[in-house]
């Protein structure tokens, strides 16, 4: 290919498709239906984002009919691979009680395995994620399990089965951007599964950075949904996922103290 | 003693962690269909077992203190 097909990062070929559990998807962004302003607003800031892979998260069905929060009447699981989440799970056997629930609507095995330990901060209980993957796993899903930034628990959660690890780049909600490259870097080097960073993108830059350090995807909410403008900002990350792959594959300048003159230092004119 | 016999023409189910009395005889269809509920878009757990066979729905009898559980997909992260 000549480089007047590479002008844009759009056009861009990756020399890895981007493949969990033997399905590759077209797009290594992918996004939650939580948040928005409107259903009209979340198909709108999905298409924009270019994600195939949406989340979604199971809950009682509101008989008094309050709301109108039920998505699949907006959202065709043609188009879009339906991603489950145990999302409010605070132990093992509720999120396992979550993810046959999803899996029983019909559409995938598949799950975003979330077991959270802390209110405030909503941060992983390590220990239950490791219990409700193996059982999940003996159980057929393909779980995908929502971690912290930490190798250990990540390398267990390889061994246990999981599909895909997903370590936070900060707290979900919080848009803090990625608080330990170096951990979310070691991660993805020593795992063989795919690495899918998930929680705590809050802008474009965040998202690029992040897949500068060579993780497989992301998977972002709030840092559209909680956008002024979703729509813009779901594109926004398109072409930063695009943009921080590609140059994660170009490889980076190595980083210098001193500075290296970009023009020449000789034919300057004599004094 | 015909006279102090008690009829009862309905029973009484948990729904989504609210009781709810619906007729005696009714099947678990008849009640998605009174709570206007699209069988494919819910899943269904009776007694925390889920049903997983839709086709099931129009023959399962609701019993006197069944407890149901029917959640869909919502917006979430």
């Amino acid at each position: 290919m000549g480089h007047a097909d590479l002008l844009s990062p759009t056009t861009l070929t990756d020399p890895q498709p981007f493949v969990i559990a033997g399905r590759e998807f077209r797009s290594r962004l992918m996004i939650g239906t939580g948040k928005y302003a409107s259903n009209a607003q979340m198909i709108e800031a999905i298409e924009a984002s270019g994600a195939e892979v949406v989340t979604v998260a199971v809950r009682r069905v509101d008989l008094d009919r309050s709301k109108d929060e039920a998505i699949l009447h907006h959202l065709d699981p043609d188009h879009f691979f339906l991603l489950a989440n145990t999302a409010g799970c605070y132990n093992a056997s509720d999120a396992i009680r979550y993810a046959r629930l999803a899996r029983a609507a019909g559409f995938n095995e598949w799950v975003k395995l979330e077991v959270i330990g802390d209110q405030q901060t909503l941060l992983p209980d390590t220990v239950g994620l490791l219990q409700a993957t193996k059982t999940l796993v003996d159980e057929g899903f393909k779980v995908l399990a929502y971690t912290n930034d930490d190798l250990i628990t990540a390398l267990k959660l390889e061994d246990a089965g999981a599909v895909a690890v997903m370590p936070l780049a900060s707290p979900i909600g919080s848009g803090l951007g990625m608080l330990n490259p170096y951990a979310i870097r070691t991660i993805k080097q020593r795992l063989s599964v795919p690495v899918i960073v998930d929680a705590g993108v809050g802008t474009a830059s965040d998202a690029c950075i992040v897949m500068e350090q060579g993780v497989d995807g992301i998977l972002m909410n709030t840092g559209i949904a909680a956008a002024q403008d979703p729509v813009r900002m779901a594109a926004s990350m398109k072409s930063a996922v695009e943009a921080g792959r590609h140059a994660y594959l170009a490889g980076r300048m190595p980083r210098r103290e001193v500075a290296v003159p970009s023009s020449p230092t000789t034919g300057m004119l004599g004094a | 003693m015909m006279g102090t016999e008690v009829f009862e023409t309905e029973i009484a189910l948990v729904v989504n962690g609210a009781e709810r009395r619906v007729p005696k005889g009714w099947t678990l269809a008849d009640l998605l269909a009174s709570l206007e509920l699209d069988p494919r878009v819910v899943v269904v757990e009776r007694n925390s077992t889920i049903l997983r066979d839709r086709s099931s729905f129009a023959s399962l009898a609701l019993a006197s203190d069944d407890a149901f559980e029917i959640v869909h997909f919502v917006g979430g992260g």
